[in-house]
């Protein structure tokens, strides 16, 4: 087949227009947080003291770092969904999300008493949180990954991760709804911990799948 | 590109035949770099104008064209030279002692000829073969080449797509 023939043949096959990108990257991720929030609403659901918490600032924190990674990595998912796509900004921006926890971490240290680190670290059960956070990250992984696979990302592997990143943080959102724990050292250890975790899997997952 | 992209193929094809000696180019270029024969360049453009158009929605119309087109370029480029490089493992192997004799000049010319080969078509089945074939080669219009066919405009448009799409997934798993 001549090159000429291949443009006369592709030039045929322009009636129809794929989905624009920002169409794809709403609905996907839309959708993808909506199965997760429907049966986390319908079996776990906010903590029984969700509404008088709401006055806790430690609690509120857990709201602002969760949101802050969530959209943080939305921004570098959309930023690396181009063949010449570069993180730009959006690259600094999901360490604000860390580095937030981080400060947080140091002004409970100056608030709490040393002795009480460790129980506070530890929290009531870490191991649920280190296991529904990425089980939560999955179906909004899913939409992103499927919008990424409508998009062309120049480089897949990081694509994957930022993906990962972001869907971790939409899942972390709501989960620190229902989580009892709301020290700073419990959220910046645990959930960045499962965070980790859910970006090393994007990682390896964006470099098999996101090829186009 | 902005006219294309609302739909007007004939501005379509105009952007295409445009791009294409750009990508020879590079592609010509770049294969030289990497140590493959000129007929990969011109699988390589062919390639390129495959992902460019099944992924045009990713070019943002408020940027330049050129950065993107160059992007889908190397990533192309980055694949061909992954391909072959495989390929040329086996081949040695298998040919030793044809690479041993001297090069014949016939079959070089015979190379150069396949120079024009999206060689991966062979490999597309039937229908939607016959339907790029139509559209392509032929060089004539849907309707036309529907009613030849025997089939409505509406079914060759969709036989056309899919063949496209699976034309860029045969080059994908000819990776390694």
């Amino acid at each position: 087949m001549r090159t000429d023939d291949l443009i006369a043949a592709l030039a045929a096959d322009n009636a129809e227009q794929p989905t624009p990108l920002a169409r794809a990257f709403t609905v996907d991720g839309l959708v993808g947080w909506a199965v997760t929030a429907l049966p986390f609403f319908w079996l776990l659901g906010p903590r029984h003291n969700f509404v008088a918490s709401l006055g806790d600032p430690r609690f509120l924190f857990k709201f602002l770092f969760t949101a802050v990674m969530a959209l943080s990595g939305l921004a570098l998912v959309w930023r690396l969904a181009r063949p010449n796509g570069v993180s730009g900004w959006a690259g600094k921006a999901v360490l604000l999300g860390p580095a937030l926890a981080l400060a947080a971490c140091i002004v409970e240290m100056i608030l709490v008493p040393e002795n009480q680190w460790g129980a506070r670290l530890v929290g009531e059960n870490p191991w649920h949180c280190l296991i529904m956070v990425p089980m939560m990250a999955i179906a909004p992984g899913v939409g992103l990954f499927l919008a990424l696979k409508h998009a062309a990302p120049g480089d897949p592997r990081r694509a994957g991760a930022a993906a990962a990143f972001a869907a971790a943080g939409l899942a972390a959102f709501l989960y620190a709804m229902n989580c009892p724990d709301d020290s700073p050292f419990y959220v910046g250890v645990w959930y960045l911990l499962a965070t980790s975790f859910v970006v090393a899997l994007g990682w390896f997952a964006g470099g098999r799948l996101l090829r186009w | 590109m902005r006219a294309a992209l609302a739909g007007d193929a004939a501005a379509y094809r105009q952007v295409l035949s445009d791009l294409s000696p750009y990508l020879r180019t590079i592609c010509r270029r770049a294969c030289a770099r990497a140590g493959l024969a000129a007929s990969d360049a011109e699988d390589a453009v062919q390639e390129t104008l495959l992902a460019i158009h099944l992924k045009r929605h990713t070019w943002d119309s408020s940027q330049a064209l050129t950065p993107w087109v160059s992007a889908i370029a190397r990533n192309k480029m980055i694949d061909a030279v992954r391909r072959r490089g495989r390929r040329a493992e086996t081949d040695i192997a298998d040919f030793e002692d044809v690479l041993s004799t001297p090069p014949d000049t016939e079959a070089f010319e015979r190379e150069q000829e396949k120079q024009d080969a999206l060689r991966l078509l062979d490999q597309l089945g039937g229908k939607q073969r016959e339907a790029i074939e139509a559209v392509s080669i032929r060089g004539e219009s849907l309707k036309d080449a529907a009613q030849k066919l025997g089939v409505t405009e509406g079914a060759l448009r969709v036989s056309v797509h899919r063949g496209l799409k699976t034309l860029a997934a045969l080059y994908r798993k000819a990776m390694p």
